[in-house]
């Protein structure tokens, strides 16, 4: 990755030691580096939570926006023009709680857009809250006695919502995170990489998940690449959570923003 | 018998947080949270190169080169 | 009828004043009185190579205008009450980056769903003070269809101006009103001011204007937003100092502009005894009713706001006269006349006129409201 495509001058970041979130930002950077974008043309749209802070340690274009909305402010950037790359970088908590409702719509869309959700399981910046992707009975502080509801699964959401590239990745497979970011970003039409990172902080110590490093490290055990899960029984399956590409289908309908009325 | 490569580990303390993520991911042992639980490059000699270290480091605090034999 | 009226109805004027203004994004979402001005847009902006998005709701409405505004498009968006509570965060948002955005709230009666096609004007309040911690709106309230026109054109310009969202404060009357408008004039245009030099670019530092040359996104800046306080680099910064410079910033970009910013139309202020002061459509009842009471020799006058906010108390001071008796006719229990009272404080007789049935306040009523009240 090209250091350069940093804001030194802005680093050390806001995070936590061994917080995911660097190691996303990093795979991010090194997937729009390997793709060789103009980086005049490439602009990050963030919401808010600790992982929407990441833009701003970019030399890119950046716009910090509200909790939930990068994704309509994407589409807008987007829209008004559309030579641009755009690129959401949210939280599990900024896409499918409070900005669940853009996520499908702009998947339903197909906006040419690519949502970077980095998945650490709970609202790490207010404290360490359940989001909808907690797993069911794990421990946060808004689910002291263990999460009751189901998580949504977020491959399935934007999928079932008519995203036409879907993948999930995690930060210990960084190679697989960087492959799949940089077909997500060069696909053309809605894309979502779901790129599972840790929060030391309060997931991780909540959940008695270890250190920092056992916490990447382990992803190793419970994460299962998608080719190989497929040779395997539900029951093998159990607990584990699948990586890979779920969707990569070509845009099945423009923007949908008005064309302009054909020349007579 | 083929020489074998040797790598430059470079290591911004200003940046690290020695949270112990490239000891963990390190295949070689090449680092260690020491007494004062600061990082340190304790086997640089043993590094091959596979750059897990620098992939996982939150904090882009870790360069690993392909040191050049003069 | 002259060759260069035309019959529109108001929401068609605001988008057509829009696009005379060049806007070439609109988002929005529909709502009664409104969604007149989403179905011209979304037949006119692909005529005029621009972009229309229906979303799906009002927050996403705005966030997509705010998105378009910081690439560089001048936006639109239109909606009512239920509609404008909804976009009160991306408002703030608008304010702290200092994205020019205009909204259209027309008014309907409220709260809640209240009443979706009676005319009210109740919102009042809600475009000043509807989203959290200080921030300063220009508010323009039109009073008839070919007003609707110029002052939707004033606002983009206005918005372009001084980076900041303008809200055309409209009403279910005028939204649906259809009335004769000249457009034949082709519209002054501003366009907002951009950064010249890469090298040491700030994207908000300001020269003595103090509103910022934010580059638009995409045209290799290297520019940063945040809703968080920010220094001049546009980094989020947890500096007091900053913060407290940054929030007199906002206010004074405008304050120092009141000239500009601010219109009043009075009639027949300099020797009224009974003041009348209104603004929208509650003004065209009251315009009428000064001309019954003047022909029966009664000596009364009428301001109408028709830039509402910023509100300055000296220049509404100034304008009114040494009119004796103040009667603020409005839609609603008593919003504007709290303004009309913080400036005349017991210097002169504020006396509030309110409605809330839904119907407009009649001449006659006005009439009969002074006789009633021995005004
Ligand atoms: C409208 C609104 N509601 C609530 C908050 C408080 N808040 C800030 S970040 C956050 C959750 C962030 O969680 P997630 O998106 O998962 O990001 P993370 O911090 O875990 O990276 C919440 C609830 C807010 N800023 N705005
Ligand atoms: S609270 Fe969690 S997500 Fe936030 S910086 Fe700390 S470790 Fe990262
Ligand atoms: S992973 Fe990076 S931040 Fe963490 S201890 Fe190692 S060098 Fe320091
Ligand atoms: S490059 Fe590989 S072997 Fe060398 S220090 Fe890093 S992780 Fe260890
Ligand atoms: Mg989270």
């Amino acid at each position: 990755m090209r250091l350069d495509l940093l804001r030194s001058e802005r680093l050390p970041n806001i995070w936590c030691p061994g917080c995911g979130n660097g190691i996303v930002l990093r795979a991010l950077l090194e997937a729009i580096d390997q793709l060789q974008l103009d980086p005049d043309n490439v602009v990050l749209v963030s919401g808010i939570g600790c992982s929407s802070r990441a833009p701003a340690y970019t030399a890119f274009d950046n716009v910090h926006s509200l909790h939930g909305r990068a994704i309509p402010v994407a589409t807008g950037i987007k829209l008004a023009n559309p030579d641009l790359t755009v690129i959401v970088v949210t939280g599990d908590g900024d896409s499918s709680a409070i900005g669940g409702n853009h996520l499908i719509h702009a998947a339903r869309r197909d906006v040419d857009i690519t949502v970077v959700v980095f998945n650490n399981y709970n609202y790490g910046m207010t404290g360490g809250q359940a989001s909808p992707l907690t797993p069911t009975s794990s421990i946060t502080t808004t689910t002291p006695n263990g999460m009751l509801d189901r998580p949504f699964d977020l491959v399935k959401l934007a999928a079932g919502a008519g995203a036409t590239y879907v993948a999930r990745s995690g930060i210990y497979f960084a190679k697989h995170l960087v492959d799949h970011l940089k077909k997500a970003i060069a696909h053309d039409g809605f894309s979502l990489v779901d790129a599972v990172a840790q929060c030391p902080t309060y997931f991780g110590r909540f959940n008695r998940k270890g250190s920092a490093g056992q916490m990447v490290t382990s992803q190793k055990d419970w994460m299962v690449l998608k080719s190989v899960a497929e040779k395997k029984t539900p029951e093998e399956l159990a607990g584990k959570v699948i990586i890979g590409e779920f969707v990569n289908i070509e845009r099945h309908a423009p923007v949908s923003a008005a064309a302009p009325k054909e020349q007579a | 018998m083929p020489e074998k490569k040797t790598f430059r580990i470079t290591h911004n303390r200003k940046w690290c947080k020695d949270c112990g993520i490239c000891v963990a991911v390190c295949p070689k042992k090449v680092y260690e949270i020491d007494r004062s639980d600061r990082h340190a490059i304790v086997n640089p000699q043993n590094c091959i190169g596979c750059r897990m270290c620098v992939e996982h480091c939150p904090d882009f605090a870790l360069t690993v080169e392909e040191a050049k034999n003069e | 009828m002259s060759e260069k009226m035309v019959l529109m109805q108001g929401n068609e004027a605001v988008a057509e004043g829009a696009i005379a203004a060049g806007v070439r994004f609109y988002a929005g979402y529909p709502i009664t009185p409104s969604s007149e001005v989403a179905e011209t847009m979304a037949k006119r902006m692909p005529e005029v190579g621009g972009t229309f998005i229906q979303m799906e709701d009002e927050i996403a409405s705005i966030m997509a205008i705010v998105g378009a505004s910081l690439a560089g498009k001048k936006v639109l968006t239109a909606t009512s009450g239920p509609g404008f509570s909804l976009m009160q965060e991306g408002l703030g948002y608008a304010c702290m980056v200092e994205a020019p955005i205009v909204i259209l709230d027309s008014m309907r009666y409220g709260p809640s769903t209240g009443m979706a096609t009676k005319v009210s004007q109740m919102d009042l309040m809600q475009t000043r003070w509807g989203t959290h911690g200080d921030h300063w709106v220009i508010v323009l309230s039109p009073s008839s269809v070919e007003e609707s026109y110029q002052l939707t054109i004033r606002a983009v310009n206005l918005a372009e101006k001084y980076r900041n969202p303008v809200i055309v404060l409209s009403d279910e009357t005028i939204s649906h009103l259809r009335e004769p408008i000249d457009i034949s004039i082709p519209p002054v245009l501003v366009e907002r001011r951009l950064p010249t030099a890469k090298a040491d670019y700030l994207p908000y530092r300001t020269d003595e204007s103090l509103v910022p040359t934010v580059a638009n996104v995409g045209t290799g800046f290297r520019t940063s937003c945040t809703g968080l306080v920010h220094g001049e680099s546009g980094f989020q910064t947890a500096n007091g100092h900053v913060a407290e410079a940054l929030v007199e910033r906002l206010r004074d970009k405008l304050f120092n502009n009141l000239d500009d910013i601010i219109q009043f139309e009075t009639d027949r202020v300099e020797d009224a005894d009974v003041l009348f002061m209104s603004f929208g459509i509650t003004a065209r009842g009251v315009s009428e009713a000064v001309e019954t009471l003047r022909s029966h020799g009664r000596k009364a006058g009428s301001l109408r706001f028709i830039t509402l906010f910023p509100f300055d108390d000296d220049r509404v001071r100034k304008a009114a006269g040494n009119a004796r008796t103040i009667v603020v006719p409005e839609l609603n229990s008593g919003q504007l006349v709290l303004l009309v009272k913080r400036v005349f404080g017991d210097s002169r007789k504020v006396v509030p006129m309110n409605k809330i049935n839904g119907d407009l306040i009649s001449p006659q009523e006005i009439l009969n409201f002074l006789r009633e009240e021995n005004l």
